[in-house]
């Protein structure tokens, strides 16, 4: 990831200059790995959350009350009597609301952070997500005459399928002529965002029948067959659907893809370090299109199920505002591209992306305002979680607390003896 | 008498240079095209596709003399100008003569001075060795701020001064995290453009209710060259644009004078190809990053104050939507190059300046020639039409020794 913007340089220097030794993903990602533990993430998000308490408390409003009041808003007091799953219970509801946000994060997070293992920057998870969103809608308006379990599955895999192919042309591109997938991924996502306009406008390929011409131009629901079911709560309220656990399903998947198979191993041989792998034999190219298109069906997984799962329906506004997959890069970037983080990443920010939305409550902090301070905490998340010098003073200081401790052990132990 | 025909003769050897030769066959392409549109108006097809051809001729000459990325651009140029103005002829002439007016050019210069100052304020940062991937949250917030400073003091030139502080202090903060911490530039960027969601957007809702839009607020005045009352294709195109327009034509020919042909350009240029050289000959690494990167924000703020305060006069949520975005596309399209990105930049402005008008030929379709600049950037990223070069040091943190 740290590999710059500039092709890889693959002249020699001229003689007497000396160049900086290349800071490689893998230098980083060892660095990353070695000084968290889950240190440095408590670290960044307490830290996030007091500098966003502190805007809060400027700009006049109690922001304990306010914390708490987000807290309850995603449900999190539901913990702690969780015997009561009865969704007419408020903190019940909130709580399988927060769990719904979390699906699709746990998802476009595993997006990310599998294109990271293989050394590159998936910043298309929101492109992403939307193509997924997408077919999975057009899938679910089409073939009405098929049985339900046959329809979802159509819908998911076709949904994953575009989401792979949507990543794997920047996958492809990076493999044959180098464009850097950053540049890429972003141009992507502009491009769906614009097919999402077009698809979903008055007069647009999905826009849905029932449209009246000064509406805001929406898509029809999908259909009965196509709807994931729902396990907790009722579908018509937004219940909790089976995707919940596809999403947990693919933290596994992503966990065994990458530590116990070949393929696994090869995307993170070429993400620690390109040039060796090819010297071991590895293609690097073919791994590059090949993590890529895997990192898209995770994003694209998640707008399907989202699609089937409970939105049914999508408009030109929705593609707008859409954030989910964005959102994705602070869950990788926090839960530090490994299955767990990502998987308490996505609670995380599941939590708050509901918790101060349509979940909150009292009046302490207006809804909306709640709302701009989730992005606030994602960006200090993301700014805090990737500087380096941060991170290795935590880790330096870590060591030195460590070698302290082992200084002040062995210290008395002489004296217990002699006494 | 023999330096002047020294001098002729240099002139026509540059005139058979392949990038000249390259250069005249774009000339054409987009002459192709003109033709076929209003005031011209060729009915028949034949003129048009004949100096297509011609153009594409030009390309090849180019393009099998080394000059690959003019060459087939003038081979594109060609074919498309020739297409479309085929696809021109077809249409009715007064539909033509409601889209190509003269003020199209107007609007398209409207839509491509935030991508203007932006692309400049992504250069100035590329340039000196950081990429800036958050020159979309910078410009937002030089919207959101140049609004509330016009809105508030009740002089659009506060307005934008302040658009600019903002800009240049979110700037500061991307500049802090990838220079000094030397986090990855690219991550640090993505976190500066959620940071200026939030701030923009809290503070819209603190201080405007997020729905009291500011309106009547004073506004960037137009240039008038030519009297309100006259018309013709120079009053209509040229003749009332706004200040921030001129402003960002002018900043243009300063970038480009102040990169290449000045002290300080060189060693901002030598710390995006080589710092460690850069370093060696004396000059402050650091310094000239944090000075290039601030001067992208404040840019890039600009271009957001010119969208509200100028042009807009209104603010709404997320009011770049994007620009930020296509204004780093014009960066790399225009290979880290003033003129190339402005060049980029009108493309781009041109495109959606066309989008908003061709409505009249089909509501649908017209959505999403928006995403033109995106299709058009990956094709050039891709290598197809020339390879685009990036500073040498772009996005490597420095670490003094």
């Amino acid at each position: 990831m740290s590999e710059s913007l500039a092709p890889r340089q693959t002249s020699s220097e001229p003689d007497g200059i000396q160049q900086e030794p290349p800071q490689t993903v893998a230098s980083r990602l060892a660095l990353w790995h070695r000084a968290g533990g889950i240190v440095v993430p408590i670290l960044t998000v307490i830290l996030a959350f007091l500098i966003g308490g502190l805007l809060v408390l400027g700009t006049g409003h109690n922001p304990i009350q306010a914390y708490w009041d987000i807290i309850k808003g995603a449900g999190l007091n539901w913990l702690a009597h969780p015997t009561n799953t009865d969704v007419a219970n408020t903190a019940a509801y909130n709580f399988s609301q927060t769990l719904l946000q979390t699906t699709p994060l746990i998802l476009t997070g595993l997006a990310v952070a599998f294109a990271f293992r293989c050394g590159m920057f998936n910043i298309g998870g929101n492109g992403q997500y939307l193509v997924g969103l997408f077919v999975a809608n057009w899938v679910g308006i089409s073939f009405v005459n098929m049985t339900k379990p046959a329809h979802i599955l159509l819908g998911i895999a076709a949904a994953a399928a575009a989401g792979a192919i949507w990543a794997g042309i920047a996958g492809f591109l990076k493999a044959t002529t180098g464009a850097h997938e950053v540049i890429t991924t972003i141009m992507l996502n502009w491009v769906a965002y614009w097919i999402g306009n077009y698809i979903f406008q008055q007069g647009g390929p999905l826009q849905g029948a029932a449209n009246k011409p000064l509406d805001i131009p929406i898509s029809g629901d999908v259909a009965q067959s196509a709807k994931l079911p729902v396990f907790w709560g009722d579908a018509d309220l937004q219940g909790l659907h089976i995707g919940f656990f596809i999403a947990i399903a693919s933290l596994v998947v992503f966990w065994l893809i990458l530590n116990r198979t070949t393929l696994g191993y090869e995307v993170r041989a070429v993400g620690y370090n390109p040039d060796a792998a090819a010297y071991g034999g590895i293609k690097v190219r073919t791994n590059y299109v090949r993590a890529m298109a895997i990192s898209g069906a995770f994003a694209g997984l998640a707008g399907g199920l989202d699609m089937l799962g409970y939105l049914y329906h999508f408009g030109t506004t929705d593609v707008q505002a859409s954030s989910i997959g964005f959102l994705g890069i602070a869950v990788a970037l926090l839960g530090r591209n490994t299955a767990v983080g990502v998987g308490l990443a996505a609670f995380l920010f599941g939590a708050l992306l509901y918790g101060t939305t349509h979940g909150l409550q009292s009046g302490t902090i207006d809804p909306s305002l709640a709302g701009h301070l989730t992005e606030m905490i994602q960006g200090l998340v993301v700014l805090f979680v990737g500087a380096d010098v941060l991170i290795l003073a935590v880790w330096n200081s870590r060591r030195k607390l460590q070698r302290k401790s082992r200084a002040t052990q062995a210290a008395p132990e002489p004296e217990a003896a002699s006494s | 008498m023999s330096t002047y025909a020294g001098t002729v003769q240099r002139a026509g050897s540059r005139l058979i240079e392949p990038t000249s030769v390259g250069a005249i066959g774009v000339t054409l392409g987009v002459i192709a095209f003109v033709l076929a549109i209003p005031p011209i108006a060729a009915r028949s097809p034949l003129w048009p596709i004949l100096v297509g051809i011609v153009a594409i001729l030009f390309g090849v000459v180019a393009a099998s003399r080394g000059a690959y990325r003019v060459g087939f651009g003038a081979i594109a140029a060609g074919a498309l100008g020739a297409g479309l103005a085929v696809l021109a002829t077809r249409s009715s002439t007064a539909h033509l003569n409601q889209v190509f007016t003269a003020s199209l050019i107007a609007s398209m210069l409207v839509f491509a001075t935030p991508l203007t100052f932006g692309a400049l304020g992504g250069i100035f940062s590329e340039r000196s060795g950081v990429v800036n991937i958050g020159l979309e949250g910078m410009m937002l917030m030089g919207a959101f701020w140049g609004i509330w400073g016009a809105d508030k003091t009740g002089s659009w030139v506060w307005g934008v001064l302040i658009a600019m502080a903002s800009g240049g202090a979110l700037a500061l903060v991307h500049a802090f995290f990838a220079i000094h911490l030397r986090a990855d530039q690219i991550v640090g960027g993505v976190a500066v453009n959620f940071l200026a969601l939030g701030i923009t957007g809290y503070f819209f809702v603190q201080l405007y209710h997020g729905e009291n839009v500011p309106t009547g607020v004073s506004q960037i005045p137009d240039v008038q060259l030519t009297s309100d009352s006259s018309h013709g294709f120079f009053a209509d195109s040229f003749g009332h644009l706004n200040l921030m327009i001129w402003i960002a034509m002018l900043f243009v020919v300063l970038t480009y004078i102040v990169l290449f042909k000045t002290p300080i350009g060189l060693r901002i240029r030598a710390c995006g190809e080589h710092p460690r050289a850069a370093d060696t000959v004396g000059i402050n690494v650091y310094a000239i990053r944090y000075g290039a990167v601030i001067l992208s924000g404040i840019l890039a703020a600009m271009g957001g104050a010119y969208l509200t305060v100028g042009y807009l006069n209104t603010y709404n949520e997320n009011v770049t939507a994007g620009r930020g975005f296509i204004a780093l596309a014009a960066v790399i399209f225009g290979n880290w190059r003033p003129f190339g990105a402005f060049g980029a930049a009108l493309l781009f402005g041109f495109s959606t300046a066309l989008a908003y008008r061709l409505p009249v030929y089909s509501s649908n379709a017209a959505v999403l020639f928006q995403a033109l600049p995106y299709v058009l950037t990956l094709i050039a990223v891709a290598g197809v039409i020339g390879r685009t070069v990036p500073p040498a040091a772009d996005g490597r943190p420095y670490k003094k020794q």
